[in-house]
């Protein structure tokens, strides 16, 4: 198999006596959606924070690349390539979409923004991923449905250089046929080439879209597997914790 | 080469796709200072029928000057308000700032580094203010009530036991009292007109440059005009003579009028086409996110406190200009008059969405409302009245068009 993208090796995370992370390993592979579930407080969130920098892990090995690498503030995280689509999107509802693409990070030509550039700039990643459901890059993120909304979060981390994108719950606030929109969004991402994290609590987007699922059941990596060689009742045995004998911390 | 841009930008279509576009963003509740902008043309046909003093020179002249310095102090909120904060303290900052500069000037200072201590304490106010706002999390609404019970009497202090000082500085009191020669008038519209047709081909050329589509030209041409037209009707009528007295001419645009244009022009530039304005937008709109994107949202907020005050400061100039004295009780209603005046111009009061512009329009709508009713002899109370009236209903369609945005239903 070749070299994955992200390595994680035996990552531990405590809050105070609270062991959440006892010991994960994780791999994702470039081109592949790798879906990370596992039930309530099970500590998926906790993963992807210490991914994102925001809540170091306490222990534990990070490979990117294969290179060992500190992971201590979000800024580390993003050099590397990391972007996290949380569940909120952090989008602001008053700015365009072409503002939100380039928020924090605005092409300036002699101090002054380059709203030409930065739009062409927008539209092209949007088209990048085939979205066609927007009516104009300048829409206020007001105007946009959920799923748009999810689509503008994505698109943004392709802007940002990102080579592996971390969605938390990118369809739990959706309908059909957004949710549709999103996981063909999230598949085309991987077949660019990007790495693909994302969490969910549906296991049939999970088997729609993943190339591999990582169960995580009570703060260990119980399993992670082909979505080819799986079934979803073998999946719901990991997360509920009926097909593991996992040794309590 | 890179990729064509397919996807639409809103620049699309003849003429008749962009108006249909325009309209149906109209109905979608964006309507920026559409509602003011036709309030005033509804208020100056109005006076204009109900007292024959509302068109005359001398009036239009008075109209200007009596509202710069609330145009002036709603631009200034206009930088917290899109925080969605408030700077109740701004007038009375101002006043302090001016009785300070007017009481060294009478003291022997040298008007220009006086002038400069009245500034700085709108600016050390405005750094205090966005410190407490920012770093500590005082709500802006009560420290700001602390300043402004707080200054007055510090100005009692600073202008002793007559409560009152005379500015005795000349080109001061020329700012509001002197108008341009007749070509100055011109003059001022030529640069505005160029300065505006500057801009829109450097925008439209950029677009070009990444083969981006571009309106129908005859929008700017358009554009252009309705400057010339607006513009040219103003500068013409100041520059007719207004005096009572045909021995002493009265003519030309008062030197106030070009000063507020460039506070607004310069004040849109950094809005609309820096990051900081950028940043003050998503601050306001979205705070936890502005921060997620690396944005210093504490900064944001302090900067724009020092810019609200500072800039209310230099309404309080405006304002000793005119009365020609600086006295204790400045700076009190202007400050709650220009939250009315942003508001009703179609400032949002629960931030993120707004421009100088509509706080300028605003300050228009209700300095035209107070000047028409006085002309027409009602007392002072009925303007307030109706001031407050208007101010509710611009309230209203706020809070309407926030809920109505088809966004918010998350
Ligand atoms: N900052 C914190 N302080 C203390 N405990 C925490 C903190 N963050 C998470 N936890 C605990 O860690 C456990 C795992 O939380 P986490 O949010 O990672 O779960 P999750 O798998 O994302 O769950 P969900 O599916 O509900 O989002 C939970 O028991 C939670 O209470
Ligand atoms: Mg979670």
């Amino acid at each position: 198999m070749s070299q994955a993208l992200v390595q994680l090796k035996n990552v531990k995370k405590s809050f105070g006596p609270v062991d959440v992370l006892k010991g994960v390993d994780l791999e994702v592979f470039a081109g592949k959606v790798t879906a990370l579930v596992g039930d309530n407080g099970a500590g998926k969130s906790t993963l992807i924070k210490g991914l994102a920098g925001v809540q170091p892990y306490d222990a534990g090995e990070v490979r990117f690349d294969g290179e060992l690498q500190e992971l201590h503030s979000p800024r580390q995280a993003s050099a590397l390539g990391i972007e996290v689509v949380y569940q909120d999107l952090a989008l602001c509802e008053n700015l365009d979409i072409v503002q939100n693409m380039f928020l924090g990070r605005e092409t300036l030509k002699s101090g002054t923004l380059s709203e030409a550039e930065m739009e062409a700039d927008a539209a092209r990643a949007l088209q990048s991923l085939s979205v066609k459901t927007v009516r104009s890059v300048r829409q206020t993120v007001s105007s946009l449905s959920g799923g748009q909304r999810q689509t503008v979060a994505i698109a943004r981390t392709v802007l940002r250089d990102a080579r592996l994108v971390v969605l938390d719950e990118p369809t739990a606030a959706l309908g059909v046929a957004q949710t549709e929109q999103v996981l063909n969004l999230v598949r085309r991402l991987a077949d660019q080439g990007y790495g693909v994290l994302m969490i969910s609590h549906n296991l049939y987007d999970v088997f729609k879209v993943a190339d591999d699922i990582a169960v995580l059941y009570l703060g260990n990596m119980v399993a992670q597997l082909e979505t080819a060689k799986t079934t979803s009742n073998e999946v719901i045995g990991y997360i509920t914790g009926i097909a593991t004998d996992v040794k309590e911390g | 080469m890179a990729e064509k841009v397919t996807l639409q930008t809103g620049h699309e279509g003849g003429v008749k796709g962009q108006v249909s576009a325009y309209f149906s963003r109209l109905k979608g509740g964006d309507m920026g200072a559409l509602p003011a902008m036709a309030a005033v043309i509804v208020l100056m046909a109005l006076f204009a029928n109900l007292s024959p003093y509302f068109l005359t020179e001398i009036n239009i002249a008075n109209l200007f000057v009596q509202s710069a310095v609330l145009m002036v102090t709603a631009m200034a909120l206009v930088f917290v308000l899109l925080l969605g904060e408030i700077d109740l303290s701004a007038g009375v900052t101002a006043a302090t700032g001016m009785a300070l500069f007017v009481k060294l000037t009478n003291t022997g200072w040298d008007w220009p580094v006086a002038l400069a201590f009245g500034f700085l304490v709108g600016l050390v106010t405005g750094w205090v203010l966005g410190m407490f706002v920012a770093k500590i999390g005082v709500p802006s609404f009560v420290i700001s009530l602390a300043f402004y019970l707080g200054f007055p009497g510090v100005m009692l202090i600073i202008l002793g036991s007559g409560g009152i000082l005379r500015l005795e500085v000349e080109p001061i009191k020329a700012i509001m009292n002197v108008n341009l020669p007749v070509w100055g008038g011109w003059a001022v519209l030529a640069v505005i007109v160029i300065v505006a047709l500057v801009l829109s081909i450097w925008d439209r050329s950029r677009r070009l440059s990444v083969d981006l589509p571009v309106r129908p030209i005859i929008f700017l041409v358009a554009k252009i005009a309705a400057y010339l037209a607006v513009g040219g009707g103003i500068v013409f009528m100041l520059n007719l003579p207004r005096s009572l007295v045909a021995a002493n001419p009265i003519r030309g645009v008062p030197i106030v009028v070009p000063i507020v244009i460039v506070l607004m022009f310069a004040g849109t530039f950094v809005l609309n086409r820096t990051q900081f304005g950028r940043y003050l937008y998503a601050v306001g709109g979205n705070p936890e996110a502005a921060r997620r994107a690396g944005i210093n949202v504490a900064r944001i907020r302090i900067y724009a406190f020092m810019i609200t005050s500072t800039l209310a400061t230099m309404g309080g100039l405006m304002h000793i200009s005119r009365i020609g004295a600086v006295e204790a009780a400045a700076g009190k209603i202007i400050v709650l008059s220009a939250v009315a005046a942003a508001v009703v111009g179609g400032v949002s009061l629960f931030g993120g969405r707004g421009k100088l512009f509509n706080a300028a329009i605003g300050a228009i709508v209700i300095s035209i409302i107070d000047n028409g009713l006085g002309l027409m002899g009602f007392p002072a109370g009925v303007s307030f009245i109706v001031t407050g009236v208007v101010l509710a209903l611009a309230a209203t369609v706020d809070a309407l068009a926030r809920k109505r945005a088809p966004g918010m239903r998350i």
